[in-house]
Order: C-alpha cells, then structure tokens, then sequence
C-alpha cells in the first residue's frame, strides 16, 4: 500500500476535476476572460494558493514534473508545503529546475529562464477582478467587461501620474490580452508582464476565495496599459545581484544586519544557484566551499 | 441648422406595478433648448428623467433621439452598449447629489478625464490640459486638480459634475434637481453659470425641479406635472405669468415671497 492510497488522485475527486477542466478550457478559448467555477475547500486557508492547487491538480498527471514557487522562491514555506503535498496526494516528480518542470504553480513571479512550448504556468490570484477597486459592484464590472469598458482601468494610471509624475502601479498591471480583455496578471511585478507576451508557455490563473479561472493559451498578445506620452516601462535595478552577478533579472532585497546592511539578490532562486554552479560570482558571494570530506 | 427636433417623446408611461410613475407624457424637444418639468414631489418627474435618459426601461411608448448623423435612433431598441456610449459622449447626466455623479475616491482631474478616456483619448498630457481647461470654465482653481471631491464644498462638487459631464461635448444634458440642497448665494452661481454654458455651448437639456425659479432662470419651456400626468405645458413665462390649469395656479401662487 502506497501513501496515496487514502486520497483519490491529486486529492480532488473525478467530477471536480472535470469541472475544473472544463472552466480552463473555456478560459483557454476566451484569454484573459474570467469564467467562474465551483471552487472547493481545500486542506490549506484562502489567500495560501487554493485557486492554484485546484488547477494545478486538475492537470497533473502521474508523468508530470512539478515545480512550485513562491516569490520566485522554491524553499519558501508555501513552496515547500504546495510541493510536499502534491508529492504525498499525486505521487508525481518535483523538482527546483524550471527547464525541467512540466507544472509550474506560481505565487507572484515567472522565472527567468524562458518558459517553452508544453510547459504550464499556473498562477495564484487573490483578486483576479482588475476593475475591483475602482469599482466595487461585481455585476458592474461583468458589464463593463461585457462592453469593453475598459476607461476607468486608466483612470487609475491617471491618477497615478497624477500623484507620482510617473505610472507606479508596480505590481499587478493591467494588461489587455488579445486585443479584449483587460486582465490583472495577479500580483506579479510588472517586470514579469513582458514575459506573458507571446510567450509559447501555457498560463492558467486560479482564484480559489473569489471563485474565477482564466487563462492566456501560449502566442498570445499581452500588451501592457500605458499612455502615449508615459509608455509602458518595467523596474531597473542600479546593482546586480549580490550573489551571482547576474544582470536583467528581478532583485529582492535582503536585510543583512541591524546597521542598514543589506544586499540584493535574485528573487528566483533556481536562477541565481544555476549561475553560481556556473561560476558566476557577486561580490557579497561566499568563497568556494570545499566539498565535504 | 435643422428644425428637426432632438428628442421626440411620445405616450411615455410607467408603470410601478399598479401605481402610475407617469402616464402618457408626449413631447419634442428641439437642439439647444432647455426645457424644465416641475411638479411636487411624487410627481412622477423624476421618473420621466430616468426613463428618457435610459437609466429606467418605461411601462409602454417611444422615445426617439437624432444621432450626429442625423438619423433617429429609437432608444428603448438600441443596445445596452449603444446606449452606454450614448450616455458618456452625446448625453450628460447631472445628479442632485454629487456623490452619485463623481468618483468621490479619485482627483477631480480624473473625474473630469474619465469620459475622454472611456472613448479612447491615451494621451496624458492632452487629458490634463483639458480638465484644467474645464475645470477653469466652472471657476473651479487649477490647483485643486489633484484634489479630491471628498475635500470640496458642496457647490464646488456641483460644479465639478457639470465639468465631467461637459467634457465630451454633449448636446443633451439631463439635470434632475441641479442646485438641490445648496444655500441661495452658492445656488445663484451655479445657476449662472449653468446659463452661460447651456448658451454658450448650444446644449439642449431637461432640468427636472420642484424650484419654479430655477425654471424661469434656465428654462424656454416647461411642463407641469401632478400625480404622473402632465397638467399644463408651455414656453416658461407664459406658464408662470398665466397659469392655466387649477394645478399650476396652485403651484404658482405657492411660491414663497421675501
């Protein structure tokens, strides 16, 4: 008897699953178009990835590889717990390699190394309604999507221009797929928004608390809401990062000390100890250890 | 110029199940003319405005509008999309209160460039230089354009509705009660200024007030409602210097004086 055997496979039953499926396959058929789904308790609390882990076990297979991040992060607690219990429950193959994945479940990063075609993308959303906080009535805002009211969406770019001279929306910028919707790529920075373009991976947004899926099948145009004379523009870091030196990738920044010390370093970790292995060194990188005896 | 009407109303009714919101209202409205319908409350003005303004389906009857292009378009069979556009480009819809009108929770520059943005406008810089343009028309100061109508005085909110309304360049405008609960002095402003840019602009508009003096200020013609029907209608000074039906020489003579 093997542990699995208390649970049905990936823990959810066959007809959540097919509902499930079939709300991602609508959503795969509209991109960016939010479709409501019956969603389930799961054994974790709302806001800790349940939309994720719906989707994500509903397209798992036993030959799948999974990969689970958390901030870009693979041992982070989230991380660790989304991808012990889909080893326990569905018995299939982790890993920390995103090249390798097959799954990807994702809260609030795309890794840096490219995504390719076959490999899905699975986001947690805690709101996936980017007209939320400008407009609070769900039925308006089903309209407003409906219609393709999409004005307000800049009002809230004005009004950060508005404030700050420049866009600072720096997470969770809206994007409009296809040319249609306008989608709120979860709270993702807006560093990764460009990565959602054209990208050949699957994407598959789950929201467990507020009952939505959506999707952006692979190729499909993610643009971006800017205005003509305030294009458009992601985050710049001045260093690069402490440990591996690598350049164009997203940074976090990391308290050292009680004295202001601090350092910056990649946000996606399989990234930056892939490049260590490779040799490369920042300056706050500990000397070469030794292999144990 | 053509001397086709704007707006053709014709056996409006509404119904509230058994109880009448209004019944049987007919009416042309030419392009550039202000017309005023006032009644008690309960009248059932209130809810002509709705209905004619699409923001209420009506029990039964047609209400027309003539389209930039010169074609009447029957409003209760357009789309829930043209009509929307309608409402943010050809139309303005000033609120008695504010608070229903604006965005209380973004800039007044926002809420000036709301419309412009809803029909495509993507240019900062263009957008800003139009609401202050427009906020300087109704004497609201430039440097409150970061401001939000939470911080304004009554008056001011009134006046920034009108703005947002404005912007797009409408030619109809609906008014249902616009200087409601402001004191004389800021209402006698705002009525100024009202008359200035209905001028100025060519606007047609429909005021819905129980304030026979704002009629007589605003309006060329005026409709008396009681009980859903309308009683008497007419060019304005006509009505309110010869009041005809028993109901308006009632309302008439009902007025207040210093």
């Amino acid at each position: 008897m093997t542990d699995i055997a208390t649970y049905n496979f990936a823990y959810l039953d066959e007809q959540t699953k097919r509902m499930i499926r079939r709300a991602i396959l609508k959503g795969i058929a509209i991109p960016g178009y939010q479709v409501p789904f019956a969603s389930r308790e799961m054994p974790m609390p709302y806001g800790w990835g349940t939309g994720g882990v719906q989707v994500t076990a509903s397209i798992i297979g036993p030959d799948d590889v999974l990969k689970v991040i958390d901030q870009g992060a693979d041992d982070t607690t989230n991380a660790v717990s989304i991808r012990a219990f889909f080893k326990k429950v569905a018995n299939v193959a982790v890993t920390t390699d995103t090249a390798s994945a097959t799954i990807i479940q994702t809260r609030h990063r795309i890794p840096e190394h490219p995504l390719t075609a076959g490999q899905v993308l699975v986001y947690q959303v805690p709101i996936p309604e980017p007209l939320r906080f400008l407009e609070p009535r769900e039925t308006e805002t089903r309209k407003m999507h409906a219609l393709e009211e999409y004005g307000l969406m800049h009002v809230k770019l004005y009004e950060d221009i508005a404030r700050h001279g420049r866009i600072a929306t720096t997470y969770a910028y809206p994007v409009k797929v296809e040319g249609r919707y306008v989608m709120d790529p979860s709270p993702t920075p807006k560093f990764d928004n460009p990565k959602m373009h054209r990208s050949p991976a699957l994407q598959l947004f789950g929201a467990g608390r507020e009952k939505r899926i959506y999707a952006v099948p692979p190729f499909t145009e993610v643009v971006s809401l800017d205005f003509e004379d305030h294009p458009f523009e992601v985050q710049t870091f001045d260093q690069p990062c402490a440990l591996c030196a690598a350049e164009n990738v997203y940074l976090d920044e990391v308290i050292l000390d009680d004295h202001g010390g601090h350092m910056f370093v990649c946000s996606d970790t399989d990234h930056c100890e892939k490049r260590r292995e490779e040799g490369h060194r920042g300056h706050l990188a500990p000397e070469m250890t030794e292999p144990a005896q | 110029m053509t001397d086709e009407p704007l707006l053709r109303v014709s056996a409006l009714s509404k119904f509230y199940g058994s109880r009448v919101g209004c019944d049987n209202v007919s009416f042309d409205l030419s392009p550039g003319e202000v017309l005023a319908v006032v009644g008690e409350s309960g009248s059932g003005k209130t809810t002509v405005l709705n209905c004619l303004s699409t923001r209420l389906l009506p029990s039964s009857g047609t209400a027309s509008y003539r389209m930039r292009d010169g074609q009447f378009r029957e409003l209760y069979r357009m789309s829930e999309a043209e009509r929307r556009f309608l409402m943010r480009t050809d139309w303005g819809f000033v609120h008695q209160n504010p608070a229903d009108g604006l965005r209380m929770t973004v800039s007044a520059g926002a809420n000036v460039g709301e419309r412009l943005m809803a029909v495509g406008d993507r240019h900062y810089g263009k957008i800003r230089a139009t609401a202050v343009d427009w906020l300087s028309r109704v004497e609201i100061d430039e440097d409150r354009i970061d401001d939000e109508p939470r911080a304004f005085s009554g008056g001011m909110r009134q006046r920034l509705q009108i703005a947002r309304n404005l912007v797009t360049g409408p030619r109809l405008v609906f008014m249902d009660e616009p200087t409601g609960g402001l004191d004389v002095s800021v209402q006698a402003r705002l009525l100024d200024l009202l008359r200035g840019l209905v001028t100025d602009l060519g606007l047609a508009a429909i005021v819905v007030t129980h304030d026979l003096a704002v009629a007589r200020l605003l309006s060329q013609r005026m409709m008396v409602m009681k009980d859903g029907r309308v009683v008497e209608s007419g060019l304005t000074d006509r009505v309110l210097d010869d009041p005809r039906a028993p109901y308006t020489q009632l309302l008439v003579s009902s007025i207040l004086q210093v």
